[in-house]
């Protein structure tokens, strides 16, 4: 393995923005048919590589080798025409097209001025047989999943001849099949001789799929290694600088009185949805995408308007019809979807973090007082070590961690009695996973109620107090933290019932 | 280096007009006198009120089409009140009562009735005309007091009494769009709506109200416009929409919502100001004033893409 030639060689990659160096003397090597496993904390750096690599930032210093040649990259045609493909996180398909349109898009058949509808639908025919994907090309990109959306979109990128096909976190969206379909694609890749960098936050994953890892930290080369020469732990030494000890830690709190309780609770899928949640307590919700969790989530918030059923905060009876009653009653949520339903992009650092609490910064004459502000915004960046050049960074430039924990900064500000928190560590490495379940555990002392929705088995059973398990609108089950364990879950989580 | 680019960046709008003035006073120099200042300034005051107003709006990413009929309703009812009853204070308190009112209409479209603001305040355009028309019977009201004609004609302190309301007005909207949680709240919804009332923002009464300021600048503009002219023509404010418009990106104020000031659009109606006075003072004729004008926007919002890169 050690002999195969590198296809593509970035060494020395330097890249500054105003206020920080992201990257310093930075290399990566990718091979021909193999999987390179990108990998460090949040900000280290990765997304920037990736953004030379195809295209959309210029580096400051250093050189591009592809095939052993060096290659100047000056913008996303140049990295096109290299053979450079990336799969964005934020899909860049056009909803209201056809998946064969999308594949051909720019790159159309045409005879004379005619588009040549037969052949692009067939040739697209081909593509998706070659992976297995079973929709007609004439369906409309809207009404694919998520995971057949990046399915299409992976597809587009190998039949314009990538030869480098990097993809940045794609499985954050994806449900469990859709993961696995992921995986034989990529093997399928392999075997057309494709070079993939593959970057995710998921220590499971990067075992199964990568055949060599490189790791950055703070914007630095760590090293590079063949995926059988390392263990989890050192990976996760690598990445952090020092050795994580307990990942999922648990604390044992004395529950206190119950703080909320909800009562057949139903929306349209959502059926006869009942639980409580006691301060001190840690409410953890599984369930397979799609088992109607984030909707529960969003009525108990007032975003979705219930049909049925009824909410009770400290035992009395609450009429919450939006957002802004639920968060009068000290209900908080974080949305799963951290781009579209929590950060305003445009707006600064501490705007971000002070949006939903503003009332509090009220003087007189309703002016703001923005010294307060300020030292608030400084105290939470040191609290919860949020990598920003300053506060009033544009959040747009925070790596995806960074913007996480400032969303979670702009909940504890607000200071609730319950927390909803949905897929707190989606896209958040493992040394910020921790400082975030260490931030839930505080919470918890302090005798908040919190739910945590998780697709994510480790995280459900390590720091759940206990779990009710949804599918298809209902619980079908609740487990305490003794008897938990992956197989129960699962069960229930399919919709087996004992 | 850096720094200085940064600045120049902050403060584009700015430079921007400073060259205009300096190109304009080397071709005439009869640019640079007070009077034509002062009356430069007086020209651009009903625009700029306007455009404070559609500031809002835009920044939270929609528009308002109707202000220049809004203009020419309010105008219109001030203007029969004080020749019927001749009470200012009711006049003008009346007139703005009505802007506001119009102004919550479009904004309850928009927001409760979720539909787009262009075709929302396209309506309102064309349906407020129509009232104005049928409210003056189609011709001018005219015959009015001294004591409303006074507002866009006097003078305190040497300065034009429509220079003053101006400020007052920026005032106003600087405040609240930079130091009140409803400021804040304009560029959260205008940046992202979701995120904003996932926020408990109450995202529908923000949008309405941004109309309401906007109606109500309109009837500002409505009231200084009457009284300079001495009477109120149903047609008076068409194509003044677009004016206003034209100041707030000019003052670099994104269409898109969530981006901009309103220094900048005071400084956006500026330049229209003295880009129209120059033209005049050059004597070069409308119809080419027109296209200068058009490039000029153009030429500007160029600059800004290049600069965001
Ligand atoms: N356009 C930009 N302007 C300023 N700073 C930026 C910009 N883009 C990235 N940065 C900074 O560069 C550093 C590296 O960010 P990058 O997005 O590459 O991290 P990452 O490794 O992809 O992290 P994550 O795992 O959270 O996605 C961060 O400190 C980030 O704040
Ligand atoms: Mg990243």
């Amino acid at each position: 393995m050690q002999d195969k030639t590198p296809i593509l060689e970035m060494v020395n990659i330097s890249k500054s923005f105003p206020g920080v160096k992201a990257l310093d003397k930075v290399s990566l090597r990718a091979f021909p048919g193999e999987v390179m496993g990108l990998l460090g904390e949040n900000g280290a750096g990765k997304s920037t590589l990736m953004k030379i690599l195809s295209g959309v930032y210029k580096k400051d210093e250093g050189i591009i080798k592809i095939d052993g040649k060096e290659v100047e990259i000056n913008g996303i045609k140049d990295a096109k025409r290299l053979g450079i493909s990336i799969i964005h996180q934020e899909l860049s398909l056009l909803p209201n097209l056809t998946i064969y349109e999308n594949l051909f898009l720019g790159n159309e058949i045409v005879k004379g001025f005619k588009l040549n509808k037969k052949d692009m639908i067939q040739k697209s025919q081909e593509f998706l047989k070659k992976f297995n994907f079973n929709k007609s090309p004439k369906t409309l990109t809207r009404d694919l999943t998520v995971g057949e959306m990046q399915m299409v979109e992976i597809i587009k990128a190998i039949s314009k001849n990538a030869k480098i096909v990097i993809m940045d976190e794609p499985t954050t969206a994806l449900t469990e099949v859709e993961t696995e379909r992921l995986f034989t694609i990529i093997n399928q890749l392999k075997q057309q001789n494709i070079a993939i960098i593959y970057i995710s936050h998921r220590m499971e994953e990067i075992f199964r799929i990568c055949d060599r890892i490189t790791v950055l930290r703070d914007g630095t080369f760590v090293g590079e290694e063949d995926i059988k020469n390392v263990t989890k732990d050192k990976l996760i030494s690598m990445m952090v600088g020092r050795k994580l000890e307990e990942q999922f830690p648990y604390v044992e709190v004395e529950k206190g009185k119950t703080i909320l309780e909800v009562r057949n609770l139903s929306w349209k899928k959502i059926k006869d949805v009942s639980f409580n949640l006691k301060e001190g307590e840690i409410l953890g919700i599984a369930g397979l995408m799609g088992s109607g969790r984030t909707e529960v989530a969003k009525l108990i918030f007032g975003e979705y308007k219930k049909e049925k059923g009824e909410i009770l905060v400290e035992g009395k009876k609450v009429n919450i019809n939006s957002p802004k009653d639920a968060i009068k009653n000290g209900i908080a949520y974080l949305s799963e979807d951290r781009k579209k339903e929590g950060l305003v992009l445009k707006l600064s650092v501490l705007e971000n973090m002070m949006i939903a609490n503003l009332k509090a910064y009220e003087n007189k004459f309703k002016r703001l007082n923005k010294k307060k502000q300020l030292s608030d915004c400084k105290d939470y960046i040191k609290k919860l070590s949020i990598k920003t050049s300053s506060p009033y960074q544009i959040i747009k430039n925070l790596s995806g961690g960074n913007q996480q924990k400032v969303i979670i900064a702009r909940w504890l500000l607000n200071s609730p009695k319950v927390l909803i928190i949905d897929e707190p560590t989606r896209g958040i490495d493992v040394g910020a996973k921790k400082e975030i379940y260490d931030i839930l555990n505080q919470l918890k002392k302090q005798g908040k109620g919190i739910i945590m929705i998780s697709s994510e088995m480790e995280e459900i059973l390590g720091i759940s107090d206990r779990i009710i398990v949804m599918h298809e609108g209902r619980i079908t089950g609740e487990i305490s933290r003794k008897e938990a364990n992956q197989e129960l879950i699962m069960k229930y989580a399919v919709g087996l019932t004992d | 280096m850096e720094k200085l680019k940064a600045l120049a960046l902050k403060f584009k709008s700015l430079i921007g007009l400073f060259f205009l003035c300096i190109v304009i006073s080397i071709i005439t120099p009869r640019f640079l006198n007070i009077n034509n200042l002062l009356n430069v300034l007086t020209q651009v005051s009903v625009n700029a009120v306007i455009a404070i107003g559609m500031s809002f709006v835009i920044l939270t990413g929609g528009i308002d089409l109707s202000v220049g009929s809004i203009l020419a309703v309010t105008g219109a009812l001030a203007a029969s009140l004080i020749s019927k009853q001749n009470s200012l204070f009711l006049a003008i308190l009346l007139s703005l009562i009505v802007g506001a009112l119009i102004g919550a209409f479009n904004g309850l479209l928009v927001s409760k009735g979720k539909i787009q603001p262009f075709i929302v305040t396209l309506a309102g355009m064309t349906i407020f005309r129509g009232v104005t028309y049928v409210y003056t019977n189609g011709t001018p009201i005219s015959g009015l007091s001294k004591d409303f004609t006074f507002i866009g004609n006097a003078r305190v302190l040497g300065i034009p009494f429509p220079v003053i309301i101006t400020f007052i007005v920026f005032l106003i909207a600087w405040y609240l769009i930079n130091e009140t949680r409803f400021g804040r709240y304009v560029y959260a919804l205008g940046g992202n709506e979701d995120s904003a009332r996932l926020s408990g923002i109450n995202t529908d009464s923000i949008k309405t109200m941004v109309y309401v300021i906007s109606g109500i600048t309109a009837a500002i503009g409505g009231i200084i416009v009457t009284s300079r002219i001495g009477s109120a023509s149903p047609n008076a404010g068409s194509g003044y929409e677009l004016d206003a418009i034209a100041a707030v990106v000019l003052g670099g104020t994104s269409l898109a919502g969530g981006e901009g000031s309103i220094a900048g659009t005071i400084i956006g109606a500026m330049i229209i100001g003295v880009l129209n006075n120059g033209l005049n003072l050059m004597n070069v004729s409308p119809f080419y004033q027109s296209i200068v004008k058009g490039l000029v926007i153009l030429l500007a919002v160029l600059i800004d893409k290049k600069n965001k890169k």
